[in-house]
């Protein structure tokens, strides 16, 4: 079984479009997971019907007793993060600003603190209309996406690859460069990034490449609207082969992207897209990759 | 030589984790007593922050001589474990532990 | 007054209308713009200027004091984040994993910990004539966007009145760090798409503004695409829309050169007018 991890460091380079596409092109071959969490937008295209969820739990915050409370207000002077108010009278607890570090609770004399886990969303199981499942997950208003979430998305979603005998996982992995990033990447086999010929599309694909570095994982790149600037696509083809990066495919600049989103479809769902064939042979050289390795 | 593999299970047969610091299990062969022994890891594989460390401070008291693994650790974790003489091999990842170990001792598996 | 522009989803075009409103604003009036995007920061590759302050940015984190340490591990205990750790008669703090709690240092019985500073990042600041841009990074490895935004925050109050118009470039998403960066807000814009994504992701951005109880309206981005869904739902709940910014390829293609648009395409000027009335308007209601 091999994983290959979707990521692209900027937001709006075609990331998730892309990796509902080459779901479609692996159809029943591959599981599905999505780890974008914060923006979890893949279901509008593989249109989930989830057959199970479950609650999901994830870091602790704060809660006083009011009854056992003896209002010394020593945890409002402990608390770095202005969590902890007394406005009301009652010493209280802001989840929304509490890092759940636990300290009120260690130097609260009466005991009237404990830690609680906090619900963050709900992760799901899905059949999709590739004929495979997906596991994707749904997070509550400013609960953080965390390395758990991510963990536990990748972890159902190889249990059932397993069970089913799949050959394939294929992961929207999640933004930015923190922990629900290196969370997504564990465990990869095969990493793609997907990135614009732009000033900040290159600025951001150098930052997320020094992590995946330091995974040790082997990569490889598709430029979307690589048509757009011809100058900064020949850049980052330079940063590809200057590190030891394959240059998977170049993408025009096309807006049936856009309208294929808009129906709720993947574009590989139209045979006469010039993106199809590419995207369907880009998915042919990455299954030849993952059998050499 | 006492090896520990990261896995998914509790015997020969079981998968190699690709993960380090979220493996489900650690495993240890002792080579001289040829005896195996585990190390439920779920609960820090569960935290939702810090499970390299963690994971690795669990190495650290084990002390193994050699560990196979998949990726390898993350930085936090390497860096605890330059504090012991552990050889890291990777690239088991979709190996069974048998494999693994078969294909450490025939030197296909990468010292990281 | 302090506007905030944040969006559901990244690549909305929150950058292209943070920066080239503040410069437009900043024709006629003093304006600040803070990038706090910390993760992915890209203002400033639309905007040069000239340099005023670079400076590191450091958050606090505790440091062994091997000679009074009696290896009790407290520390150990108390730390909830997996950023200290006993091993052997060593012990071992992980600086990425503080959250600057101060609680081992604190706790510590022999006050073995004290806290130190550690760079997690570095903020520049930048001047063209009524335009101050400053704008903060976050080292690679590093994982708490959330303590660089707050301090660069600090950083802009302390120097700048709030009589100034402040802009502050949020990070994507409804977690964290984007709580922390709107959270202070007087008002909010949110930028979307007219496409699903767009769709789901502007109302997920909405329940969360809704939650903090900070006002927003909409600004609609490459206008022409997609469907009308994203209008009919402002219409709906009554938010009011903005500015609908046309889909052009001559926008993407400056935006690909790290240009402003606005002296470029008399279109973008046009909505870019629509935001910067409806800006001055809200600062003249709220009289700030």
């Amino acid at each position: 079984m091999k994983e290959i991890v979707i990521i692209s460091g900027k937001g709006g380079t075609g990331k998730t479009s892309i990796t509902a596409s080459f779901a479609m092109l692996a159809g029943s071959d591959a599981i599905i997971a999505d780890c974008d969490v914060d923006a979890a937008d893949m279901h509008l295209l593989l249109k989930p019907d989830w057959f199970m969820q479950d609650d999901f739990y994830s870091g602790v915050a704060a809660e006083i007793d009011p009854e056992k409370c003896i209002k010394c207000g020593k945890c409002e002077q402990v608390c770095r993060f202005e969590a902890i108010n007394h406005e009301t009278g009652q010493y209280e607890v802001s989840n929304l600003n509490c890092e759940g570090c636990g300290y009120c609770g260690h130097i609260c004399p009466a005991g009237a603190i404990s830690m609680v886990e906090q619900n963050v969303g709900k992760w799901y199981v899905s059949d999709i209309k590739t004929g495979a499942k997906m596991v994707h997950a749904g997070l509550k208003i400013g609960a953080d996406n965390s390395g758990k979430l991510v963990a536990k998305v990748k972890r159902e979603a190889k249990a059932i690859a397993t069970l089913e005998n799949k050959p394939y996982i294929i992961v929207d992995g999640s933004p930015g460069i923190g922990c629900p990033v290196v969370s997504s990447l564990s465990g990869a086999d095969f990493v793609v990034f997907v990135t614009e010929p732009t000033v900040s599309g290159i600025h951001d694909l150098e930052r997320v490449y020094q992590l995946v570095e330091k995974f040790r994982i082997p990569s490889g790149c598709i430029i979307n609207k690589a048509d757009l600037n011809e100058q900064v696509s020949a850049e980052i083809k330079l940063f590809l082969t200057n590190n030891g990066i394959q240059h998977l495919a170049d993408l025009p600049y096309d807006e049936s992207f856009t309208k294929a989103m808009t129906n709720g479809q993947t574009i590989v769902e139209y045979p006469d897209s010039p993106i199809t064939g590419v995207l369907t042979i880009c998915w042919t050289d990455l299954k030849l990759i993952l059998e050499k390795q | 030589m006492k090896i520990a593999f990261t896995t998914t299970g509790t015997d020969w047969n079981a998968s190699i984790d690709p993960r380090f610091g979220r493996t489900e299990y650690i495993l240890i062969y002792d080579e001289e007593k040829d005896e195996i022994t585990n190390f439920d890891n779920r609960d820090i594989a569960d935290v939702a922050h810090g499970a390299g460390p963690k994971t690795a401070q669990l190495i650290f008291d084990l002390k193994p001589q050699v560990l196979i693994t998949g990726n390898g650790p993350g930085g936090n974790a390497a860096a605890v474990l330059t504090k012991t003489d552990l050889k890291i091999y990777i690239g088991a990842g979709n190996m069974t532990v048998k494999e693994a170990y078969e294909a450490y001792k025939t030197g296909i598996l990468k010292q990281s | 007054m302090k506007i905030a522009i944040a969006s559901g989803k990244g690549g909305t075009g929150k950058t292209t209308v943070s920066t080239n409103l503040a410069k437009y604003l900043s024709e006629i009036r003093q304006v600040v713009l803070v990038d706090l995007d910390v993760e992915e920061p890209n203002s400033g590759l639309f905007l040069k200027g000239e340099l005023v302050n670079r400076q590191e940015m450091y958050k606090a984190i505790p440091q062994w004091e091997a000679s009074t340490c009696t290896l009790c591990g407290n520390c150990q205990k108390v730390c909830n984040f997996n950023s200290i750790m006993k091993l052997g008669d060593n012990i071992m703090v992980f600086p990425e994993l503080c959250h600057s709690c101060y609680a081992c240092s604190e706790l510590c019985p022999t006050h073995s910990l004290p806290m130190t500073k550690l760079k997690m990042g570095e903020l520049t600041e930048y001047k063209m004539d009524e335009l101050n841009f400053i704008s903060s990074k976050l080292d690679i490895g590093q994982e708490q966007a959330v303590p660089l935004i707050a301090q660069t925050i600090r950083y802009v109050d302390e120097r700048f009145p709030d009589s100034i118009l402040k802009l502050y470039d949020s990070p994507p998403g409804t977690s964290c760090p984007v709580i922390e960066a709107t959270k202070e807000a007087d008002f909010v814009l949110l930028v979307t798409e007219p496409t699903p994504f767009g769709l789901h992701d502007l109302k997920l951005a909405v329940e969360t503004m809704r939650e903090l109880g900070i006002g927003f309206a909409v600004i609609i981005n490459r206008f022409g695409i997609g469907d009308a869904e994203v209008e009919k739902y402002c219409e709906r709940e009554g938010i009011d829309l903005v500015a609908k910014i046309p889909n052009q390829r001559e926008i993407a293609t400056l935006y690909s050169r790290g240009e402003l648009i606005y002296p470029h395409i008399p279109e973008f000027k046009r909505e870019l007018e629509l935001i910067a009335d409806y800006c001055n308007r809200l600062q003249k209601e709220m009289s700030l």
